[in-house]
C-alpha cells in the first residue's frame, strides 16, 4: 500500500519488482471474458487532466473502470480551471465531493507534489505526468514491458539485472526519462542518456547514469533496449537543434541504425511519435518495437497502481 | 531625553548614550539627569540604525501584499532606519509625482525614513529614459534608479543612463538578469532543477550582465550598483571590476547568505525568488565576499506577497520573499555566528556602506554625539524559532519561518523616537505621543 504515486525516485528493487507483478496479476485478469474486478467499486476516481493527454486520460479511465471504480473525468479547457481557479481551489471541491483518488496531469513540475502534501484533500494523488518532471506510470509500463519480453511467462519475481538501455533525445523535457531513470536503476539496470548538449540536462552529476552524445557509438555499444523520446517541433524555434532533418541523422532511429542494433535488442517509445523525426516508421512498425505492447500494458500497470494507492483505508 | 545604560558598541566598549530632540547628544559613563527616561541595555548590542538599499513596499498597487505603512513597520521590527524603495509598483515610480507620494507616504508612517528608488526607463519596460533628473530634483530626492524586477537588458539604454545619471551623481542599480537566458527560468541551473524537472536559471545570466555592465560602467566613469548579487562568479566578476577600478558596488540578501537550491525540494514556493536559491559553493563566496568588502552591503529584497500567490504549483508561483524582519538574524547566523566577520563588519555592510550608496550622508556615519539618533538595539545572545508573529508586515512569506535564528531586535530608534520597544514594534498613535 502506498499513499500516492509522485515519483519512481527512491522506489527500492523490491517495491518496483512488487508493483510489475501485481500489475502481472493484473494483466492476467484482461485475459479472461470478463474483465471487471469488484475492487474499487464504491471509490470515486478522478482524472484531473490540466493538459490534453488522450491516451494517458484514457488509460487511467480504462483502468480504473475496469477496478470498478466510479470515474470522472475532469478537463481543464472549458473548466472553471481556464477561468482562473487555482489548483487549491479545484482540489478542495473535489474533496469536498468526496473524491478518494486524484489521478492528475498537469504542465508545472511538483503539481502532483503540492497536490499530495498541501493538505486541501485526503485523496490518493497518482502523478499522470507534471511539466518536464515525472511521469512514474510510463516508466512503470516501460520496465513492465521489458521485463515481459526478456523473461515472459516467468517475469514475476524478477528485476531488470544486468539490462543495458539507451534513452535517446530531449531528456531535458522529458518526464518518462526521469522516471525511466530511477525506476530501470532500482531495478539493476543501467542507463545512459544520449542526445545533443541542448537537450541534455546541464547537471546530472547527482543521477546514477552515463551521459553521451554520439548516438552511433552508443549503438554500437549493443544495448538491450533503445528508449526513443518525443521530440517537440518547437524546440527548433528556439534553438535546440536547427532542424528536423538534421535531428534525424543525429538522434533519429534509422533503420540503419536499428539494423545495426544485436538482434535482441528492444526500441520502445512512449507515444505519440514523430515518424521520420525521432524514430524512422519502418522500425517503429518492426518485430523488435514495443510500441503497442507498452500501450496495452499501460491499462495493467494502472490497474496496478491505482489497487495499490486506493485499496483499503487510507489515513 | 532619554538615556540608554551600559549598551555594548560594534567593537565591544561599553557605553551609555544620551538622545535629545532626535540627536545624540552625549556618549560615555553619563548620570541620569532628572525626569530622564531610561533604557538599560546591559547585554545589548547597539549598532547604527540598519539601511536598507532594497525594499519593496508595493505602494501604490499592490496594496494587498504591503504598504508603506506596514512596510515601514516590518522594516522597524528589522531594525532599520532607512529603507529604499523599489519602483516596481502600479504604477510604475518613474515620475517625480509617484516618488513624492512614496516619500510622503513614508514620512506619515513615520517609522523609518522611506527613500524612493526611480525607475531608470518609463514604465520600467527598458526602452525609454525616466525623467532622472526630475525625480532626483524632486522633494523625494532621488539617488539611485533601478528598473529592479526586470533588468536594464538594452546594452545601449544601460549606458545611456550611466551617462545621464552622472548629472545628479546618481546611481543605476541593476537588477542583473539576461532575459533571454531566463526565459521562463523557475530555479538556479543545477542539479537540483535537473532532478525536479523545473527550467533552469544559469549564473551566466546574471554574470554575463554585471560583466558587462562594468565595462559600460568603466567606459562612463558613472556609478553602478548591483542588486542582489547571487553567485560565485558574480563574485569574481565584482572582484575584477573593483580591481580595475571601475565605479561599482555590489549587494546581497541575506536569504543569499543562508539558504540553496536544496530548499526548493519539497516545491515550497516560499523558497521560489529572484534571483534563484544557488547552491552552497555559492553561498560560502557570498559570505567570503561580504566577509572581505568584495560585496559592500547587505539588501534584503523584501518581497511581500498575500497568502495566495504563493500557495499553489511552484511554476504558479510568484518570486520573492520578505526579509526586513529576520535580515539581521540572519546575518549574524550566516556570517557572524560562523566567525566570519565581528559587529563593525556588520554594521558597516548593513547601515553605514548602504547609507553612503544610497546618499544619506547624515546616516553613514559611527555612533557619535551630534548625528541622528538612528539606532538599534540588538540581544545576540537570544534564539527562538520564527514564527508569523515575529513577523511585523502585511505579508508572512518568510523562508525561515519555522527555523531557529539566533538574535532578537530589541529596539529600534527613529529620530529619537522609539519604533520598537521590547521587541514589539510600537502603534502609530504611540510614535506621535513620543515615548
Amino acid at each position: 500500500m502506498s499513499d500516492h504515486l509522485l515519483t519512481t525516485r527512491g522506489f527500492t528493487r523490491d517495491a518496483a519488482v512488487r508493483l510489475l507483478d501485481l500489475a502481472e496479476d493484473m494483466a492476467d485478469t484482461q485475459q479472461r471474458q470478463v474483465k471487471k474486478l469488484p475492487t474499487l467499486r464504491g471509490t470515486t476516481v478522478v482524472n484531473l487532466f490540466f493538459e490534453d493527454s488522450t491516451r494517458t486520460r484514457i488509460s487511467f479511465e480504462v483502468a480504473a473502470k475496469r477496478l470498478s471504480a466510479d470515474v470522472i473525468t475532469f478537463s481543464a479547457k472549458g473548466s472553471s480551471v481556464s477561468k482562473g481557479e487555482s489548483l487549491q481551489d479545484t482540489a478542495q471541491t473535489l474533496q469536498a465531493m468526496g473524491a478518494d483518488g486524484i489521478v492528475m496531469r498537469h504542465p508545472s513540475s511538483g503539481a502532483a507534489h503540492v497536490l499530495a502534501t498541501s493538505g486541501w484533500t485526503r485523496a490518493g494523488v497518482v502523478n499522470a505526468g507534471d511539466g518536464t518532471h515525472e511521469h512514474p506510470t510510463q516508466a512503470l509500463l516501460d520496465a513492465f514491458t521489458i521485463r515481459r519480453r526478456r523473461d515472459g511467462d516467468d517475469s514475476r519475481g524478477r528485476d531488470l539485472a544486468g539490462l543495458r538501455v539507451v534513452i535517446v533525445g530531449d531528456v531535458l523535457h522529458s518526464r518518462v526519462a526521469r522516471s525511466n531513470l530511477w525506476l530501470l536503476t532500482a531495478l539493476g539496470a543501467s542507463v545512459r542518456l544520449v542526445g545533443p548538449p541542448t537537450l541534455l540536462p546541464a547537471h546530472v552529476e547527482g543521477w546514477p547514469v552515463t551521459t553521451g552524445i554520439d548516438l552511433d557509438e552508443a549503438i554500437a555499444d549493443g544495448p538491450d533496449v533503445v528508449m526513443m523520446l518525443r521530440v517537440q517541433r518547437e524546440r527548433m524555434t528556439e534553438a535546440f537543434f536547427p532542424s528536423a532533418r538534421e535531428y534525424a541523422r543525429l538522434y533519429g532511429l534509422s533503420v540503419a541504425r536499428a539494423d545495426a542494433l544485436p538482434s535482441t535488442s528492444l526500441v520502445m517509445h512512449p507515444g505519440p511519435m514523430n515518424r521520420g523525426l525521432e524514430i524512422a516508421g519502418a522500425v517503429a512498425d518492426s518485430p523488435r518495437s514495443t510500441v503497442l505492447e507498452q500501450v496495452q500494458n499501460g491499462v495493467a500497470v494502472r490497474m496496478a497502481v491505482l489497487y495499490d494507492v486506493l485499496a483499503g483505508e487510507r489515513a | 531625553m532619554t538615556l540608554i545604560t551600559g549598551a555594548a558598541l560594534a567593537d565591544g566598549t561599553s557605553t551609555d548614550l544620551r538622545v535629545a530632540d532626535g540627536t545624540v547628544v552625549g556618549l560615555g559613563r553619563l548620570t541620569r539627569e532628572p525626569g530622564e527616561r531610561v533604557l538599560d541595555a546591559d547585554g545589548l548590542l547597539l549598532l547604527t540604525g540598519l539601511v536598507d538599499l532594497h525594499t519593496h513596499l508595493r505602494q501604490p498597487g499592490g496594496e494587498g501584499a504591503e504598504t508603506v505603512l506596514t512596510g515601514s513597520r516590518a522594516a522597524a521590527a528589522g531594525g532599520y532606519t532607512a529603507v529604499h524603495a523599489m519602483p516596481n509598483t502600479v504604477p510604475a515610480a518613474d515620475t517625480a509625482g509617484v516618488v513624492e507620494q512614496v516619500a510622503a507616504l513614508g514620512e506619515e508612517a513615520g517609522y523609518v525614513d522611506v527613500r524612493p528608488v526611480g525607475a531608470v526607463s518609463k514604465g520600467r519596460e527598458g526602452r525609454e529614459l525616466a525623467e532622472l533628473v526630475s525625480m532626483a530634483r524632486s522633494r523625494a530626492r532621488v539617488r539611485l534608479f533601478s528598473d529592479d524586477g526586470s533588468c536594464v537588458a538594452d546594452p545601449l539604454l544601460m549606458r545611456r543612463a550611466l551617462e545621464y545619471a552622472r548629472i545628479v551623481d546618481g546611481v543605476i542599480a541593476q537588477h542583473a538578469e539576461e532575459p533571454r537566458l531566463t526565459a521562463g527560468a523557475q530555479l538556479h541551473e543545477g542539479a537540483v532543477a535537473a532532478d525536479l524537472g523545473l527550467k533552469g536559471w544559469p549564473a551566466v545570466a546574471e554574470e554575463a550582465i554585471i560583466a558587462r555592465d562594468a565595462l559600460l560602467a568603466e567606459s562612463t566613469g558613472a556609478r553602478l550598483h548591483v542588486c542582489h548579487v547571487s553567485t560565485a562568479g558574480s563574485v569574481d566578476v565584482r572582484r575584477w571590476a573593483k580591481a580595475r577600478g571601475v565605479r561599482i558596488t555590489a549587494e546581497v540578501t541575506p536569504h543569499h547568505l543562508w539558504l540553496t537550491d536544496e530548499a526548493a525540494r519539497g516545491y515550497d514556493p516560499r523558497f521560489k525568488v529572484n534571483p534563484p536559491l544557488r547552491t552552497d559553493d555559492d553561498v560560502q563566496a557570498l559570505r567570503a565576499a561580504l566577509a572581505d568588502g568584495t560585496i559592500d552591503a547587505v539588501a534584503t529584497d523584501h518581497a511581500p506577497h498575500p497568502a495566495e500567490a504563493k500557495r499553489s504549483e511552484w511554476s504558479a508561483a510568484a518570486m520573492g520573499m520578505v526579509g526586513l524582519e529576520t535580515a539581521v538574524l540572519v546575518v549574524q547566523a550566516a556570517v557572524v555566528d560562523t566567525g566570519l566577520m565581528g559587529w563593525p563588519e556588520v554594521e558597516l555592510a548593513m547601515s553605514r556602506r548602504p547609507a553612503a550608496i544610497g546618499g544619506l550622508t547624515g546616516a553613514a556615519q559611527a555612533v557619535q554625539v551630534g548625528r541622528p539618533a538612528d539606532l538599534v538595539l540588538l540581544d545576540p545572545s537570544h534564539r527562538r524559532v520564527l514564527d508569523t508573529t515575529h513577523l511585523a508586515g502585511r505579508s508572512t512569506n518568510s523562508p525561515f519561518l519555522g527555523r531557529s535564528l539566533p538574535g532578537r531586535v530589541v529596539a529600534t530608534l527613529f529620530r529619537g523616537v522609539p519604533t520598537v520597544l521590547d521587541g514589539a514594534v510600537r502603534a502609530p498613535e504611540e510614535l506621535t505621543a513620543g515615548w
